[in-house]
């Protein structure tokens, strides 16, 4: 299903791998999946990404029962290597979390989701590095038309989680300073009680852009890196030498993303406890 | 690109993982790591505990050979007194011992000189009164004599 009338074209070839698997109101009012992409887009919001949800789920359950029964079977004192592994990624939440908190600021749910983020966020983008066409071509066996592997591609699922944290910033601003604290921290800052009206509209487009900028920069990120990988993908069609080109390619772009990742794994978790870290802040 | 309910359903997914983390992944780690840290501080201080041990045993031991070697000097020193003591009265013993010795000796020869005086002036005398009675049975009258004699036999006593 490269394109609706059924003809490869490299545009069309992008797009397909762009949509994702739609499931919502069809235009003929019956539900169902969207045959294409201006079929998803017409959906609106009442329709949901099923790949993107199934992958991300599917990651996020597998991880958590590796974790959990990694986490049953420790030991204190004779740790296998899994488990300094895992360890290792302990402390390394942990260590973020005490880094950044001052230390009366006590919350013991910043150090589990901090690691939550990660090992998800991380997961979620490893997809990235299965090549493109692969399980796509499979679905398309198997009688689905779009399957996007990479949930951190899909903008919903980014700004999914910045939304989760925008929350918890929320809770934890009022839980710790009060509605009135809060308040008084939106209204009288930078500029002092003179200029409230100017001071509230820019700590609430300081606010809002907490959220937006830690789910748009993780999306842009991906979305750019599986985009280039479609494009060293349409290499291999055009001809031998270009293919053997964009093999070379691939690997490279597969190397580099490796760090890109990880790092934007890491970004995430780190913006995320210094959001929430603010949020414990009395002034 | 489009906004749907994926955003919703990504927000709730997240939550539930982070309660199920924090709930079932989060405190069997925090408790080995607990258990580990508790391990190493109690294997830590048993060690100081030991060293400490060894500290007070090493000093207890200096101490009783100190006090073995003050007691080992005392005897000896004491052993030397005992020793010379010994010898003094050795010597004490010895000395009167032969005090008495010579004292006895002296005493005995005296006697021996005595009796010898004395058996060799009555033999003077017998001989004296022999050769004098040989002499008056030539000449002399015993009875004229016996004066002269008697004389004689008291300056041979005296003498």
């Amino acid at each position: 299903m490269a394109s609706e009338n059924g003809e490869l074209t490299g545009a069309g070839y992008i797009n397909h791998h762009l949509t994702n698997l739609t499931y919502g109101q069809l235009p003929d009012g019956s539900w169902g999946f969207a045959h294409g992409a201006q079929e998803a887009a017409d959906m609106g919001f009442m329709a949901i990404h099923v790949d993107s949800m199934v992958w991300a789920l599917g990651l996020g359950v597998v991880m958590f029962c590796i974790m959990r029964s990694i986490a049953k079977s420790f030991s204190s004192d004779k740790p296998s290597k899994v488990q300094c592994f895992v360890e290792a990624l302990f402390d390394m939440a942990q260590d973020s979390k005490d880094s950044t908190f001052t230390k009366d600021a006590k919350n013991e749910w910043i150090a589990p989701m901090a690691l939550t983020i990660f090992v998800w966020v991380f997961f979620m983008n490893l997809m990235d590095l299965v090549p493109v066409d692969w399980i796509p071509e499979l679905a398309k066996l198997a009688g689905v038309g779009y399957m996007k592997i990479v949930p951190s591609t899909d903008v919903n699922i980014a700004l999914g989680m910045a939304l989760a944290v925008f929350i918890m910033i929320l809770y934890y601003s009022l839980k710790i300073k009060g509605p009135i604290g809060f308040t008084k921290e939106l209204a009288l800052q930078p500029f002092g009680k003179y200029l409230i009206p100017f001071n509230l509209v820019l700590e609430l487009v300081g606010l809002l852009a907490k959220p937006l900028s830690l789910g748009l920069r993780l999306f842009g990120n991906m979305y750019a890196g599986e985009l280039i990988f479609i494009l060293i993908a349409m290499m291999y069609s055009a001809s031998l030498s270009l293919g053997v080109l964009g093999g070379v390619a691939q690997l490279g772009w597969a190397i580099f993303h490796i760090l890109v990742i990880t790092l934007q794994a890491y970004i995430f978790m780190m913006l995320t406890i210094v959001y929430l870290s603010q949020a414990h802040e009395k002034h | 690109m489009n906004i749907n309910l994926t955003l919703i359903g990504q927000t709730i997914s997240f939550l539930l993982f982070v309660w199920f983390c924090k709930k079932f992944v989060w405190p069997p780690m925090v408790n080995a790591m607990q258990d580990r840290q508790n391990q190493i501080a109690d294997g830590l201080a048993a060690a100081e505990k030991g060293q400490e041990a060894q500290n007070v045993a090493e000093k207890e031991a200096a101490e009783l050979i100190s006090n073995a070697k003050t007691q080992a000097a005392e005897i000896i020193a004491s052993a030397e007194k005992r020793g010379n003591a010994v010898v003094d009265e050795a010597k004490t013993t010895a000395t009167s011992e032969k005090e008495r010795i010579v004292a006895s000796a002296l005493t005995e020869v005296e006697q021996e000189v005595h009796t010898a005086r004395e058996s060799l002036r009555t033999q003077v005398s017998s001989i004296a009164v022999a050769a004098a009675s040989k002499i008056a049975d030539k000449e002399i009258d015993g009875a004229a004599h016996a004066g002269l004699i008697d004389d004689l036999v008291k300056q041979l006593k005296a003498s």
